[in-house]
């Protein structure tokens, strides 16, 4: 004891007091630190290997020239696509996507914009409540909740194995979620730009073509990919509403190639699959690179 | 599924609801309420078309429920001619129903399992992670995970067959465990582990959001104190991001509750043993017939989203 005393006062060439009782605790820390690194490091193999193993087999097998349901190294051929292109649903269904899709997100773009414009800048009678209750509908009244009546409505409306029926019913889905987004944004951008356009005696179909439309592009353009995406890989709405094989879309078509009885046709099938993914995951990295895939402050819907 | 919505809040210039005095800045002629100069009227006839449609394809399908639910409407049939209206009968079939109670406690396991557990779990963990990585390593993984997230049901629901299959699927030559054919054998964890792969990209990107709102000086300290990875969780991060571990859990169990994918897996068997609600409604009501049984299971469903939403909405009024 007296010792220690000694070193800690009268020693100054031996390490600070401390030291002794630091060293023992840094090589573990080291160790410590060494594990920590290597558990990093499986953890985000699993996590790689988790995610990617499922997903290999729609970049190996549409090159293959015998694609099984394994993953596997392919015998390169692009003889896949060229079954694709010569099956008569494949195409047609691609075009069906096209146009449910489009005419869905123009639907939703144009309607959701005026309304959450007259939403945001005037105070409707009601507006309050209006807004409360697309909140709540968008999340309650879903499709698979909602099959049945959506089913009957269409049946009374003569409305089954019709294109422009399923757009309806999938615009209407997708309204109050996109009217709910936009107001947040428009809430958001300044009526300074409004105001002053108007006192320069702009109309306000002007105001709103010249002045708004520019501001509120990106907010647009979010809801566009937002209603184009959920379309495109719509299965539910049109698998309930389109009978006639030559007006469904590839999402329903993918599910009866694999579906249906006998032997499934993997060429088709992986060709296909990809073929279909494809603009999915093109505009997935647009949308990254321009915007990122973050959320931007609150979360909302 | 909003990607992104900014809720910035409004400019201090523009408050959210316009003061009940505004300075006569303006002598126009008549008294304007907005800045656009719409007036209400042309307010009205913007917004109408929209609300129209809800009105047709939301509101309407949503009451309509409960009238189809209270009939013994079939597809086909003398009861698709002239419906009977059989009151709460269809209720009381579905209490005694072993299939809907099937179905009830498989929705339950689905939830708890892919979405409560399997989302939140598998998101935070990615999201905590993935700070210290790497920014190449990261922007990989989150595109992984991504895109599973935003690939078309069918393609993944097909994906998802080839991978389990046990006619020589992946699975089971990394498993070494040939031949076993897992949708079939081990329908409800299939189901669960791959709504989990679908749908962690939304945890992730809500808790990597959370967790950049985490003081960085708090956790600091927190590593200095001598706290571990568990406490710093558990006394630092947790209080700030509390709002949004509900926020997710809402979201996800709602979509989860409504997910229409296990019927591309598994089209709710064998013989119902992964019939999750929606699998079953399409089965019984669209695919059976039976119409009124269907919209009266349907109701039961609505009833439920809307428990789960007034959560939801009261959170976000709280936050605001």
């Amino acid at each position: 004891m007296s010792t220690s005393v000694k070193t800690s006062v009268g020693e100054p060439a031996t390490t600070p007091a401390t030291a002794p009782r630091k060293r023992p605790t840094r090589a573990p820390a080291r160790t410590r630190s060494v594990v920590r690194h290597l558990a990093l490091v499986a953890f985000l193999a699993v996590v790689v290997a988790f995610w990617a193993l499922p997903m290999l087999w729609l970049v190996t097998a549409p090159f293959d020239a015998h694609p099984g349901l394994d993953v596997s190294w392919p015998d390169w051929t692009l003889d896949n696509f060229r079954k694709l292109s010569e099956n008569p649903y494949a195409f047609s269904s691609l075009k069906n996507s096209v146009y449910l899709a489009g005419g869905t997100m123009l639907g939703v773009t144009v309607l959701a914009a005026l309304a959450a414009y007259s939403l945001s800048r005037v105070r409707i009678p009601g507006r309050n409540g209006i807004l409360y209750g697309l909140l709540l509908l968008s999340s309650i009244v879903t499709g698979t909740a909602a099959m049945v009546p959506i089913f009957q409505l269409m049946f009374q409306l003569n409305l089954i194995d019709d294109r422009s029926g399923v757009v309806l019913v999938l615009t209407g889905g997708l309204l109050p979620a996109a009217i709910f987004i936009l107001k947040d944004f428009m809430d958001a951008t300044p009526k300074s730009y409004e105001e002053s356009a108007r006192v320069f005696g702009a109309r306000p179909t002007q105001v709103l073509r010249h002045v708004v439309m520019p501001i509120v592009r990106p907010g647009l353009a979010t809801i566009a990919v937002w209603a184009l995406v959920n379309v495109w890989s719509d299965f539910l709405t049109a698998y309930i509403l389109l009978r006639d094989p030559a007006k469904i879309p590839a999402g329903v078509v993918m599910y009866t190639f694999y579906s249906e009885g006998g032997q499934a046709n993997l060429p088709l099938i992986s060709a296909f699959s990809l073929v279909y993914a494809l603009p999915v995951v093109a505009l997935y990295l647009f949308v990254n690179r321009r915007y990122g895939f973050r959320f931007h402050g609150g979360i909302k819907s | 599924m909003t990607v992104t919505s900014r809720a910035s809040d409004p400019p201090p210039a523009h408050p959210p609801g316009p003061p009940p005095t505004r300075p006569p800045t303006r002598p126009s002629s008549r008294p304007s309420v907005d800045a656009a100069g719409l007036g209400r009227r042309r307010a009205a006839v913007l917004v109408a078309p929209a609300l129209v449609l809800v009105t047709a394809f939301l509101v309407v399908p949503a009451v309509w429920t409960v009238y189809l639910g209270a009939t013994d409407y079939r597809l086909t049939g003398i009861q698709a001619a002239n419906p009977q209206f059989v009151g709460l009968e269809n209720f009381r079939e579905a209490l005694v129903d072993p299939d809907f109670r099937n179905s009830l406690w498989l929705t339950v396991l689905f939830v708890l399992g892919s979405a409560i557990i399997g989302q939140t779990v598998a998101g935070f963990a990615l999201a905590w992670t993935l700070r210290g990585v790497p920014k190449l390593v990261r922007s990989g993984i989150e595109m992984l995970v991504l895109l599973a997230w935003i690939l078309p049901s069918s393609i993944v629901a097909f994906l998802w067959v080839a991978y389990l299959s046990g006619d020589g699927g992946t699975l089971n030559t990394l498993l070494h465990t040939p031949g076993t054919e897992w949708l079939l054998e081990h329908p409800m964890a299939s189901i669960i582990v791959f709504n989990t792969w679908r749908g962690t990209a939304f945890s992730m990107l809500l808790f990597s959001a959370a967790l950049g709102a985490v003081p960085p000086s708090q956790l600091e300290s927190a590593r200095l104190a001598g706290a571990g990875t568990f406490a710093q969780l558990r006394d630092v991060v947790l209080p700030h991001i509390r709002g949004h571990v509900l926020t997710n859990t809402l979201l996800i169990s709602l979509w989860t509750f409504n997910d229409f994918s296990p019927y591309l897996l598994t089209a709710g068997g064998p013989n119902h043993a992964s019939e999750t609600l929606p699998v079953f409604i399409y089965n019984k009501a669209l695919y059976g017939g039976q119409l009124g049984y269907g919209s009266a299971i349907s109701f039961i469903m609505l009833v439920i989203n809307l428990v789960i939403a007034l959560f939801y909405v009261r959170l976000l009024r709280e936050r605001r």
